[in-house]
Parts: structure tokens; C-alpha cells; sequence
């Protein structure tokens, strides 16, 4: 059973990348040198940013045998929650009350070393994880046959393939037995068959009375493995219930916005940004994403065979060097369908230094390219060590032309459908040998 | 049953829960020294080539070019029976100041009690001291000195130096999660430190007032018991053993309680 009760966490913008350096802390206490003495007070109102709750009045139960979901845009705080939960970093507010043993996988084969061999690397790796030596021992057999790495248990990981590496993390992580498991996000590694059978094995594990909370990204993997779900929302319970109505919700309010135009408080909202401590305020503002037709008018539904643009306005307030600008469309599951950024293309006029301004950035995403979706739009502006993100904030639809008057039915659905060149070409008679691939 | 909440105050060192763990500290330290010489040539021979080369090379320039006092003994065995504890000390040292950084991957992803990580990167130069210690016994044969009977008192010293580096380990590995300036220090640090433990000269050359200044470095204490259990005598040990002791035990002490205060937000700061 798990209890969680006003759980909240505070990080200080832009605690989570970078590491302080002793100067900082220096110069800090040289500006003001009664924060040394009142050192509490130092720790609250830090000279970095504002501080950041990923995490904020957090409360749920589960009940033991339940398998609940997770789910959230980034930055939503699952992993805070699941990291909270997992005793890896310490609450800011709140409590939380686990009954029983508590196993968690926030990746696959943590604390693989590559010069170890796999042998070793499954008693070092359970270890890790909280299993004992016995434990493995008895386990070890099934965790080799479902990771399929028999020949190899004895070469050393390096020189195992990513997708060997990662069958052997999740094989030992599945046969992990504790009560209570916290997942996050293990099923997206791995190719397509192995992540078949991680989702089938995590089905065993729900059948065996285990409790469960499982974040992902992969809306698939929670309608196929949880009846109850939750959603955060900017580290804030948004709802909690039987998992399509949550689904549901999470895809009609998080993802997308109903306008071809995002500006104004609706842009702010949604807008991730972080910055170098160098700095007080951020140096640029991204004002204004919209998505317009050839014609100029904002839509957020477009024929296949009709290209549209996508622009982003933004103020840059203090001179940036290495602006970084790219646009990505992705569906309702964050999968990146298409990723293009200003550097491609050598006569966008991105110069080296950014001067303070006005500017506007568009890029034509060209007809002919796209299925028939629903897919969203993200932005991403990098400079001066400011990080900005606009994740999923436009949406809109496809719909499919076809080229020719007879297309199928079943090729329409897909996210990319280009219009590609092909030749048919005659080869000799029937009944004859077939030639052999000729030279250009 | 587990219970999460905001850590408050000064907290307790968590024994149950290091018991708990014990085998993931045996899988720790066995990987440290499983990996230690992995792709070189000459592999676990650098254990021994390391203190050899540097007690050549002491004795070349401190014992013969100086002619640096070495209370009685041949200088090579009197540097290599300091330079034995020093290498396992500074080894232990270096490791764990930078254990927590090294080992961020599962600081950030795996719950254990956090302690595990320096006490086991503490150990993996015991290997490494074991190998050359049987250079030491070749050593004292060919030069003829035969150990005191005392010298069944020399794990004393070894656990001294270990609990010496681990102190100081604590301290830096807590100290180098936040401020990364502490991994560039560690190397300058051990150099002073080197030079103000008599692990090349003779504690008979320092005036008589500042020998109680100077024995607060537990390393001196640690040096010359090396020397007391090995060689038979060594200057006012009594006195430098218990000195070494207490300061190693406060730095132990203050250490683990700075490093348990700040390992909550360890998995913030790597």
C-alpha cells in the first residue's frame, strides 16, 4: 500500500543540470556577508532564480494489487514523483508511507559496468537494485534465458550490443521481488519485439498481486497495463481514475491547444524556460508560435497536399551568441515525427550573435508529407545557456489526399506518406533465369 | 514499511539500514577492484611497479643525493615500509573524494544508503597493498631485519590509515557533489599531505617543539607504527598513535555527520 500525503518538492531553477562552484558560494557570502551567518536564510532565498515546485500538494492511495499510471507532459514531475517515492531524493513538503518492500527501476541496468562481464554484471546490478546475493543466485537462470544472452555471459559488456545491454538490465530489473514497484519509462528502450515481451512480462508482474505505479510517455503501455491512472500538471494533481477517462483528459488539456496561434498567457503557461545563474532574467521571450497556411491565415487543419508554415516570434532582450532554433512535430505519445532546425538550412540569416530585438523565425514544412494525423507542433530555442521549450502547443490534423484516385484505405493512417519515386522495369521472359542485380 | 518525509536536523548514521545493503558494499568494493587495472598491458603488476619505481626513485634522490637521515635503516626499506601505507591512504583517499560524482548514475536512480559508496572506493587499493607487501617481506630478507615481535599490532595501522583516508573521503566526496572544485584540490592536497607525513625523511629532523603540531596529521602516526611494527623502532609512538587516533576519529566523526546531513540532496546536485 502506498500513502502519499501533501507530497511537495522545491528545486531552485536551475539546480538541475549544473553543479555549483565554490566561487559562487564566495561571491555570494562577499556581496552579502550576513548570509553566512544566517545560513538558513541562504538556503531559501537563493541568488539563483526563483524557486521551482516540481512537485506541489501531491496526495493519493493505492491499494495493494493495484497497477496505477502515471502520466503527464515532461516536466509534469512523474520522475520527481517516482524519485520521492523511491527514497532517492529527499521531499520538500509532505509525506509518503510505503508498506512493504519497495524496488524501484527508473532505467534499465543501472550500474552496468562495461568492462565487467554479463555474469558479473547481473549479481552487480541486482545488488543495485536490492536483491540479495541468494536472490540472484536462484533467479539467475530465468533472468539469462529471458534476456537471451547465454553465448555471452562471459564476455565483458563492452563489447555487447545496446540492445543485448538492455535486454540484460530489464531481465534482471523484471525478476526483481518486491512488493511495490515503481517503473518509469523502462518499455521505451529496445526494439520492437523486445518491447512486446517487457510489456507482456510486466503484465505477469500485475498478475501476481504486486502494487504497481508505472510512469510513461507511452499512452499504449498504460491503457494495456493500468485500470487507474493519474495526471499531473505542473507537479499538481490533476486527476486521478480509472485510466480512459484520465487519458482522455490528459490528451484533451495537456497536449495541444485548440488555436492555430499561441501567444499571450496561454504561450506562457506552456513555455519551459531555464537559464544560466550568469544571468537574472532570461535574455529572450518566445512571444507568439502559430501555424499558417500558404496563404498567411493561422488553421489547424491542412490538406495533405497543401504545405504550411510554422513561425515563432520572439524578443531577444540582451545579445545572445549560438542562438539554436528547431521545430519538431510529434504526436499525441511526444514520438518525434519530423525535426528540423534553423542550422540546416545556410541562408536563414541565424548570425553568429543575436542582437537585442524583435525577430521571427518560419520554416515551410513542405506538401506531401504527411498522413492522415492529429500531430502537435514543439518548439525548442537555445542561446546564451537560456533553454527554451514549447512543448506540444499547437495541434492540428491531416488530412490524407492520396495520389492517385484509388489509394488504399490502410495506407492513410501512417505518420509519414510521401509521395516517392518508383520504377517497374521489364527484366527478360518468363521462365528464364533472373538476371542479376546489373551495375549501375 | 517506509516512511518519506522532509529530513530534519542531525540524523543517526543509519546502521540498520547499512546492514541491509552490506552486500551491495561487497559488490562496490569487489567492482573497484575488478575493474582497477583493466586494459593495461601489465595489468595488476602496476600494484607493484608504483611503490617500487618511487622507492627507487627516493632512494636515489632523497636517500643518496641528499643523504637524508633514515634513522638507522637501509633507506629503501625505511621509504618502502612508509611509502606501503601512504600509497594504500592515498589510493583510498583519491578514490573516495570523488566517489559520489563518479558513481552519480546510481545516485540519481537507485535508492541505498549513500555511505556505501566512499567506505567501499575506500578499499579498492587493499589489493594493491596486499600485493606489495609481499615486495616488503622480499625486501626485509634480502636486507636481513627480521620483524619485532609487535608486529602482529600492524592491521592497527592499516585500519588506521583506511579510517584516516575514509575521514577525509567523507568530508570530500560530500564537498566535491557540490562544489567540483574539490577534485581539482585532491591531487595538490595529497602532495602537501605527502610532504608533511616523514614518509621520505626522518622524523629527527624536526625541532622538538612543533612534534605534537606535527603528530595531528594521523598519517604520521600511521608511518611510523608502519615502521615501529616492521622495522622495531620508531620515535615517541605511544604518543603519535593516540594522537592519530582521536584526530582520526573526530574527522570519522564530524565527517559521517556532514556527509549524512548532505547526502539528501546528493541525487540534486550531481
Amino acid at each position: 500500500m502506498i500513502q502519499v500525503d501533501g507530497l511537495g518538492k522545491q528545486y531552485k531553477i536551475g539546480q538541475f543540470q549544473r553543479y555549483d562552484a565554490l566561487r559562487d558560494s564566495l561571491g555570494a557570502a562577499l556581496t552579502a556577508p550576513a548570509r553566512l551567518v544566517r545560513r538558513k536564510k541562504r538556503v531559501d532565498t537563493a541568488t539563483r532564480g526563483e524557486p521551482f515546485w516540481a512537485l506541489r500538494d501531491v496526495s493519493f492511495e493505492i491499494e495493494p494489487g493495484e497497477i496505477v499510471g502515471v502520466v503527464g507532459r515532461n516536466g509534469a514531475g512523474k520522475s520527481t514523483l517516482l524519485k520521492v517515492l523511491s527514497r532517492i531524493t529527499d521531499p520538500t513538503t509532505g509525506s509518503a508511507t510505503l508498506h512493504g518492500r519497495v524496488g524501484s527501476l527508473l532505467e534499465v541496468g543501472t550500474g552496468f559496468h562495461a568492462e565487467l562481464t554479463g555474469r558479473e554484471n547481473i549479481f552487480l546490478n541486482g545488488a543495485i537494485l536490492g536483491m540479495k546475493r541468494a536472490e540472484i543466485l536462484r533467479k539467475f537462470d530465468q533472468i539469462v534465458e529471458f534476456a537471451g544472452v547465454e553465448q555471452f555471459l562471459d564476455t565483458p559488456m563492452k563489447r555487447y550490443s545496446s540492445g543485448m545491454e538492455v535486454r540484460l538490465g530489464f531481465s534482471v530489473a523484471a525478476h526483481l521481488e518486491t512488493e511495490i514497484l515503481l517503473v518509469d519509462e523502462v518499455l521505451a528502450v529496445g526494439d520492437a519485439e523486445f518491447q512486446r515481451r517487457c510489456l507482456g512480462k510486466m503484465k505477469d508482474v500485475t498478475r501476481q498481486g504486486r502494487t504497481v505505479l508505472f510512469v510513461s510517455h507511452s499512452l499504449t503501455a498504460v491503457r494495456g497495463l493500468c485500470p487507474r491512472s493519474i495526471l499531473l500538471r505542473a507537479g499538481r494533481l490533476e486527476a486521478d481514475g480509472e485510466t480512459e477517462a484520465v487519458l482522455s483528459r490528459y490528451i484533451a488539456e495537456t497536449l495541444g491547444g485548440q488555436s492555430a496561434v499561441v501567444a499571450g498567457e496561454e504561450l506562457e503557461r506552456r513555455t519551459r524556460t531555464s537559464w544560466s545563474s550568469d544571468h537574472s532574467r532570461p535574455l529572450f521571450h518566445v512571444e507568439r508560435l502559430a501555424l499558417l497556411d500558404s496563404r498567411g491565415s493561422a488553421r489547424n487543419s491542412f490538406a495533405s497536399d497543401e504545405p504550411f508554415e510554422i513561425v515563432l516570434d520572439y524578443e531577444v532582450k540582451e545579445p545572445i551568441s549560438g542562438m539554436w532554433i528547431a521545430f519538431r512535430i510529434v504526436n499525441d505519445a511526444q514520438d518525434v515525427i519530423l525535426h528540423t532546425e534553423v542550422r540546416d538550412w545556410a541562408e536563414s540569416g541565424l548570425s553568429h550573435r543575436t542582437e537585442p530585438g524583435h525577430y521571427r523565425s518560419r520554416c515551410v514544412i513542405p506538401a506531401n508529407l504527411f498522413g492522415e494525423r492529429r500531430l502537435f507542433v514543439t518548439a525548442l530555442v537555445e542561446g546564451s545557456g537560456q533553454d527554451t521549450l514549447l512543448e506540444s502547443v499547437i495541434d492540428f490534423d491531416i488530412t490524407f489526399q492520396g495520389y492517385n484516385d484509388n489509394y488504399a484505405e490502410w495506407g492513410r493512417k501512417v505518420y509519414v506518406r510521401p509521395q516517392l519515386a518508383w520504377t517497374i522495369e521489364p527484366l527478360g521472359t518468363a521462365g528464364s533465369e533472373a538476371p542479376p542485380l546489373a551495375q549501375r | 514499511m517506509t516512511v518519506i518525509e522532509p529530513s530534519t536536523g542531525w540524523l543517526s548514521l543509519g546502521f540498520r539500514d547499512l546492514w541491509t545493503y552490506r552486500e551491495l558494499f561487497y559488490f562496490l568494493a569487489w567492482r573497484d577492484i575488478k575493474v582497477r587495472y583493466k586494459q593495461t598491458v601489465v595489468g595488476a603488476a602496476w600494484a607493484i611497479l608504483q611503490p617500487v619505481l618511487a622507492m627507487i626513485v627516493f632512494s636515489l634522490i632523497f636517500g643518496r643525493a641528499a643523504g637524508l637521515s633514515s634513522d638507522g635503516y637501509p633507506y629503501p626499506i625505511f621509504v618502502f615500509s612508509a611509502l606501503l601505507p601512504w600509497q594504500l591512504f592515498s589510493t583510498a583517499l583519491t578514490q573516495s573524494s570523488t566517489s559520489i560524482v563518479v558513481n552519480r548514475q546510481l545516485v540519481t536512480k537507485v535508492y541505498f544508503p549513500r555511505l556505501i559508496i566512499p567506505v567501499s572506493s575506500t578499499l579498492s587499493g587493499v589489493v594493491d597493498f596486499l600485493m606489495s607487501f609481499v615486495v616488503l617481506i622480499a625486501l626485509m630478507a634480502y636486507y636481513g631485519i627480521a620483524p619485532p615481535v609487535w608486529v602482529f599490532t600492524l592491521p592497527l595501522f592499516v585500519v588506521l590509515a583506511l579510517a584516516t583516508a575514509l575521514a577525509a573521503g567523507l568530508w570530500l566526496s560530500a564537498l566535491n557533489a557540490r562544489y567540483r572544485d574539490v577534485q581539482y584540490t585532491v591531487p595538490l592536497l595529497m602532495q602537501l599531505w605527502f610532504f608533511l607525513t616523514p614518509v621520505v625523511y626522518s622524523t629527527s629532523i624536526l625541532p622538538a617543539k612543533f612534534e605534537f603540531l606535527y603528530g595531528l596529521n594521523p598519517m604520521v602516526g600511521v608511518v611510523q607504527g608502519f615502521r615501529w611494527a616492521l622495522l622495531g623502532s620508531a620515535p615517541h609512538i605511544g604518543v603519535l598513535t593516540i594522537l592519530a587516533f582521536v584526530m582520526t576519529f573526530v574527522l570519522l566523526a564530524t565527517g559521517a555527520a556532514y556527509f549524512r546531513r548532505t547526502e539528501k540532496v546528493f541525487a540534486d546536485l550531481v
